[in-house]
């Protein structure tokens, strides 16, 4: 990935509006392909394609393997408890699986400030999570595996349907806002000596209610979600939670990501309306690619949303890492 | 809608201006409320309502407060999967910063070491339940009390039959002799005893005691023998009346089960979390 991109990448993750990439920095060819698509794009070719995609059979291919995953994964946890048969022990916070230890980075991070010694066992936990989700993709995490993240999607079809209504009015507030809170919170626990994130982590709290039964921390995550559906999309994951910015950091150079193809892109924009973190995409819009192909930032969570709706197979996944092109 | 829309352009007209200072406003409240609640954890922490009987080996400092152990706790619950009488429950939302938190009723279901290992100390993988214990005899949880004398059966001179807490008590215990390795229902298990010493004969540190003074100590193990009493039956008024009391020493580690066991109504004797056959909580 060239630097600029990657810089882009994180600046995005952090908060920051993303930027079209210098002059400069555009490839010759990258310039040539866009000049060569003027003028291609008929009115009735794009009505054809849309008929197209209408009928495709895969257009929910990822989404169902993502959702059939994030129960798989959840399912696991509460059966191997129901059934004991010690497959996958604890919450999605810190658990042992098949005996190994694994530990949540965010969560292990707000511990290791808080309590301020850390146990081997951690150590090791923390970092065979850390390896496999830098593996995975980082935020892969939130998507495929976040029991929030499912709820947060319901919320966001039903928020988007009352704003279509002009029911409610969306607010929006500045993404920036998730790294003060990342300090914020980490402050806090090296601080106050409490893992203050913990008492208000979706997460953490449903993970826990799935598997050792529901209690009153459930009326927050309903809050939070009601604040979700009537005022503002998608709010905890974009503004707020420290687990996207952890995972996003440490997938911001993981072999496996979203990669974005210009050369049949119509940059009609599909992609952008279902993705839950559409600055990401920014680099579909014309003349804002880094490259021919473009590697999608580190803030992306990797749900293939785009992948499913792209009708000119555009967007796809890519594992490994692509070679340089310039 | 400020990012989306507005991309790369710089805020160079008075209404851009005035927008991003409508976001800027917008967002510090967002994040002022949000920092509130996340703030009113600290709530029930500050007058002590989240003190609870917790699992062996919590961290405590000197004065036994628990701040260190919430802190150190990654909220998983590993210690609740491993215990064989499901002594361990999760604390909730009321518990503020303890949310996620292990600790133990007593009453209903306390620790009774059936595990032997301190399977719970063995499964913390953030030492929240300190490794430096290793025997149930080194655990310090609480200490008990005999809180209600009046009410106590021995102090009557009263014998007890039957089941210690009812048919239908849920709470279980393992009982050696009938199974080494599946704790069973208390109610499985009634008493017929001259004079009721439940809380004597049940107790996991005597018990161990027992084992160890006949020569089988736990698990083929002598470490495993606890170095002191935790419990006895002392006379009293000279021995006259046949009264006795429970009188608890200083091997008592505070496991709870002569609170869930004792079958007066309600209980006669109970453990405080408020000190240790060690310290007391500042």
């Amino acid at each position: 990935m060239p630097k600029h991109c990657l810089l882009e990448s994180l600046s995005q993750l952090v908060g920051r509006t993303p930027h079209k990439p210098a002059p400069g920095d555009v490839p010759e060819a990258l310039r040539d392909a866009y000049q060569a698509k003027k003028g291609t794009f008929t009115k009735a070719y794009h009505q054809q394609v849309d008929e197209e995609r209408a009928q495709r059979s895969d257009r929910h291919k990822w989404r169902n393997r993502r959702w059939a995953t994030l129960i798989a994964v959840n399912l696991l946890f509460v059966l191997s408890y129901y059934f004991d048969v010690q497959l996958v022990e604890g919450a999605l916070t810190a658990s042992r699986v098949i005996g190994f230890h694994f530990a949540d980075v965010n969560s292990a991070l707000q511990v290791m400030l808080a309590y301020k010694h850390v146990v081997l066992n951690l150590v090791i936990g923390t970092v065979t999570v850390a390896l496999l989700w830098w593996l995975l993709g980082g935020r892969t995490f939130c998507s495929w595996v976040c029991p929030y993240h499912l709820l947060a999607e319901f919320g966001e079809k039903l928020h988007d349907r009352l704003a279509a209504k002009k029911w409610i009015r969306p607010v929006t507030f500045h993404r920036g806002v998730r790294t003060v809170f990342y300090v914020i919170f980490a402050l806090l626990a090296l601080a106050t000596g409490y893992t203050v994130f913990e008492f208000i982590s979706p997460t953490g709290i449903l993970s826990r209610a799935l598997i050792y039964g529901p209690g009153l921390a459930l009326l927050w995550v309903a809050a939070l979600l009601a604040f979700e559906v009537l005022v503002s999309k998608r709010a905890w994951c974009r503004y707020v939670c420290p687990i996207g910015l952890t995972y996003g950091l440490l997938g911001s150079t993981s072999p496996v990501r979203l990669k974005y193809n210009m050369v049949n892109c119509h940059h009609e924009g599909d992609c952008r309306k279902v993705c839950e973190v559409p600055h990401v995409l920014n680099v579909t819009i014309r003349g804002k690619a880094c490259d021919i192909d473009t590697p999608i930032g580190a803030d992306c969570t990797r749900c293939g949303a785009c992948v499913d709706i792209c009708p000119t197979d555009s967007l796809n996944y890519q594992f490994g890492w692509a070679k340089k092109t310039n | 809608m400020s990012t989306d829309d507005n991309i790369g352009k710089k805020a160079r007209t008075p209404v851009r201006r005035e927008q991003n200072r409508r976001e800027f406003l917008r967002t510090a409240a967002f994040a002022g409320g949000t920092l509130v609640l996340a703030l009113a954890g600290y709530a029930p922490l500050t007058h002590g309502g989240t003190q609870r009987l917790r699992p062996p080996g919590a961290l405590k400092d000197g004065a036994l407060d628990e701040r260190q152990f919430l802190s150190a706790c990654i909220k998983c619950g590993q210690c609740v999967q491993v215990c064989p009488v499901e002594a361990i429950k999760l604390a909730d939302l009321a518990d503020g910063y303890g949310i996620g938190v292990p600790y133990i009723e007593a009453r209903a279901q306390p620790c009774d070491f059936s595990c032997d290992g301190l399977q719970c100390v063995l499964a913390c993988p953030t030492g929240a339940l300190t490794h430096s214990i290793n025997y149930p005899a080194q655990a310090r949880m609480g200490l008990a009390r005999l809180a209600r004398p009046d009410a106590c059966l021995a102090m009557q001179g009263k014998g007890f039959q039957g089941q210690a807490r009812g048919a239908g008590f849920p709470g279980k215990l393992r009982f050696e002799e009938i199974d080494r390795w599946n704790p069973i229902p208390l109610a499985d298990h009634p008493f017929d005893v001259e004079l009721c010493d439940l809380c004597v004969r049940r107790c996991p540190i005597e018990i161990r005691i027992a084992q160890c003074e006949a020569g089988t100590p736990p698990s083929g193990d002598p470490n495993q023998c606890p170095p002191r009493h935790a419990i006895a039956l002392q006379p009293v008024d000279g021995g006259t009346t046949g009264a006795m009391r429970p009188t608890v020493m200083d091997g008592c580690v505070g496991c709870g089960v002569c609170e869930m066991i004792c079958p007066v109504e309600s209980t006669a004797i109970v453990v405080d979390i408020d000190k240790t056959a060690d310290a007391v909580g500042g």
